[in-house]
């Protein structure tokens, strides 16, 4: 209920160049956008068109920190990624109907079972952090790609580096 | 709004599991084993000449050329696809250099009991195989195989089947076996299964689905549609049911499909992504990995359903696990130590030991079903098939690839099959290696093919 009110609120105003797939009503009453939660949040206000909800207003409102990266057959959350999750942390705190699944993944160099238990291991080691600034664990949901699901298509370290990652998804 | 629909996926998940399946596959038919009349038996002339043993497999006769299922030209034409397929099973082994039926003299129904010995003693052929095919009033047809030695121009063994007319291909893969045991020593495994995951599609974008064909690749068959991705399967004792990983409700999951209903359900009713599904020998229980909170671990459930028991319970990534012939112990990887090692334990769960001390990380270990081998990918670099010893000694590479991975045995214990991913494009395919890893071939498949999984002879 809140969370219509939310969608409702932030739509105002944008909603021309929102093109956004989320049934937004017709008629936007304007006075509701002073329920608008969090305003004193250190986050930037969000600029682009996405609404609430998507993955895009996600993105731009953690400034593309949706995807954190590790080394090699490691999961660890090192000062690079903590930052980035922060950022994440911040959005979720400010809006709090949000959840989000993070998607664990791992590079072509390892054997199949291996990549999936190392993506899962990964999308837990982000949501812990979360968890661990205060978002609840039940608005993190975790699922491991493995190594099914490169970003990158290439077999060199830099695309390899590039698919170890850890994805947050906002579940809509 | 948004909470019902939730709600409703969730109820849906069984008909929605169901959904990214295609028909299912017919049930076998039986294969009858008959006695052949009469005969001798008598020993290989040269057990020195191995790979260089020809064997002369002309087309089976018929006693009369009658209309069949099972050859739109008749019992005839059958006969000639028969000693093809034979053909064909014996090929690329390392142990036989088969010919024919193609520019093979073509042996009358008598002949078969009675080879004409001046038209085979002048060709480069040690072996003579000779069969016939009959079609019955109902339509099954009756097979007959015989293996003789040309130069004691001596019968060396003899077998039929009775076989319902679609399952022709069986008896010729059952004539091949006999031909491979009797002149080899070894156990049979040309009629047998292959389940694996067929691949198309972009690198970044692969659709997966479940597969399963003869080990020749014949009566190729997708069991998925490919909506979701299929991976990792594993064919029962009996061939009745599979076990793979399906993300048809979104997440990782293992399922067991029987392909009798074509109906699946859920290895173990639990929210947490479940991988790795292995069998025991004698079909009776499930290995499974689950990871919980990011820390897997294998458990074990009867495959007829049951409580599950959690068998590892160290920190860190315990997956796969493959049972000795014995049940007795499995043999599973963990990265305990801190990289990919494998393990051996009792199949309770107790007495885990670490059998893998040579450099590099070592993963996804199959045991033979001889019992004498554990197959496994090595990693150092480069990823490729390797065998050692129940105690880890005797390392031998079989494979020397960018990217090998996956062994799983033929059901003899001789040969085992991996898939090959190639750099850059990241296609895959099949392979298979004796275990002298000097004959290597590439099994046809329609598509990209990965995660291999060989069922055991057929009954």
């Amino acid at each position: 209920m809140n969370r219509n009110i939310v969608i409702v609120a932030l739509v105002t105003g944008t909603f021309a160049l929102a093109g956004c797939k989320t049934a937004a009503p017709k008629q936007l009453p304007p006075q509701q956008a002073t329920t608008l939660p969090g305003e004193t949040d250190s986050l930037p206000p969000v600029e682009t068109g996405a609404a609430l909800g998507t993955q895009a207003h996600f993105e731009n409102a953690v400034n593309g920190q949706n995807v954190v990266y590790f080394d090699t057959d490691r999961y660890n959350i090192d000062s690079v990624d903590a930052a980035a999750l922060q950022t994440q942390a911040q959005y979720l705190m400010r809006y709090t109907n949000i959840s989000v699944t993070i998607e664990g993944h791992a590079d072509e160099r390892g054997t199949r079972d291996y990549n999936l238990a190392l993506g899962e291991r990964r999308a837990n080691a982000a949501k812990n952090y979360l968890v661990g600034l205060g978002i609840p664990a039940s608005r993190v949901g975790t699922v491991s790609y493995g190594k099914e699901r490169p970003v990158a298509t290439g077999s060199d370290e830099n695309s390899w580096a590039r698919n170890r990652r850890a994805v947050t998804v906002v579940i809509n | 709004m948004k909470k019902l629909l939730v709600l409703f996926t969730f109820l849906a998940a069984a008909p929605l599991a169901a959904q990214d399946l295609g028909s299912a596959p017919p049930p076998d038919g039986q294969v009858v084993t008959i006695e052949q009349e009469g005969g001798l038996t008598g020993s290989v002339s040269d057990e020195s000449e191995w790979q260089d043993l020809g064997i002369a497999i002309p087309g089976f006769a018929t006693d009369r050329d009658a209309p069949t299922a099972a050859n739109a030209s008749g019992t005839a034409a059958l006969g000639k696809e028969l000693a093809r397929v034979i053909t064909a099973d014996l090929k690329n082994n390392g142990l036989f250099k088969p010919a024919g039926p193609d520019g093979l003299p073509q042996p009358t129904f008598p002949q078969i009991t009675a080879p004409s010995w001046p038209s085979w003693s002048n060709r480069s052929a040690e072996m003579l195989v000779h069969g016939y095919v009959k079609a019955g009033p109902d339509g099954r047809l009756t097979v007959g195989c015989y293996l003789y030695d040309v130069a004691l121009q001596n019968e060396l063994v003899r077998a039929g089947w009775v076989v319902p007319p679609r399952d022709w291909r069986r008896a010729a893969h059952k004539c091949a076996d006999l031909v491979y045991s009797r002149l080899s020593g070894e156990s049979p495994f040309f009629d047998s299964r292959i389940a694996y995951i067929a691949e198309t599609g972009p690198k970044d974008n692969r659709t997966k689905r479940l597969a399963i064909m003869d080990s020749d690749g014949a009566n190729h068959r997708f069991i998925t549609t490919g909506r979701s991705t299929a991976l990792t399967p594993r064919y029962s004792p009996d061939y009745r049911r599979l076990l793979y990983l399906s993300y048809v409700d979104g997440n990782p999951r293992i399922y067991v499909y029987d392909i009798g209903t074509g109906k699946q359900t859920l290895v173990t009713q639990s929210s947490n992504p479940t991988f790795a599904p292995r069998w025991s020998p004698d079909g009776r229980w499930i290995l499974y990995s689950m990871a919980i909170a990011g820390n897997t671990d294998i458990y074990r459930v009867p495959a007829n359903g049951g409580p599950s028991v959690r068998l590892t319970t160290t920190p860190g990534i315990d997956i796969g696990g493959s049972y000795s012939p014995d049940g007795r112990k499995i043999v599973f990887e963990s990265d305990r130590s801190g990289s990919q090692q494998i393990y051996v334990m009792d199949a309770d769960g107790s007495n885990q030991k670490r059998i893998s001390f040579f450099g590099g990380r070592a993963a996804t270990p199959e045991w033979s079903p001889r019992g004498d081998q554990i197959a496994f990918t090595h990693i150092a670099g480069d990823f490729r098939i390797a065998v050692m010893s129940p105690s880890g000694g005797s390392r031998r590479y079989l494979t020397d690839s960018w990217q090998d991975e996956a062994p799983t045995w033929a059901p003899n214990g001789r040969i085992v099959q991996f898939f090959r991913t190639e750099r850059g494009s990241g296609r895959t395919s099949l392979w298979q290696v004796d275990l002298t890893g000097r004959n290597e071939r590439r099994l046809a498949t329609p598509a990209d093919a990965s995660d291999p999984a060989w069922g055991p002879i057929l009954p």
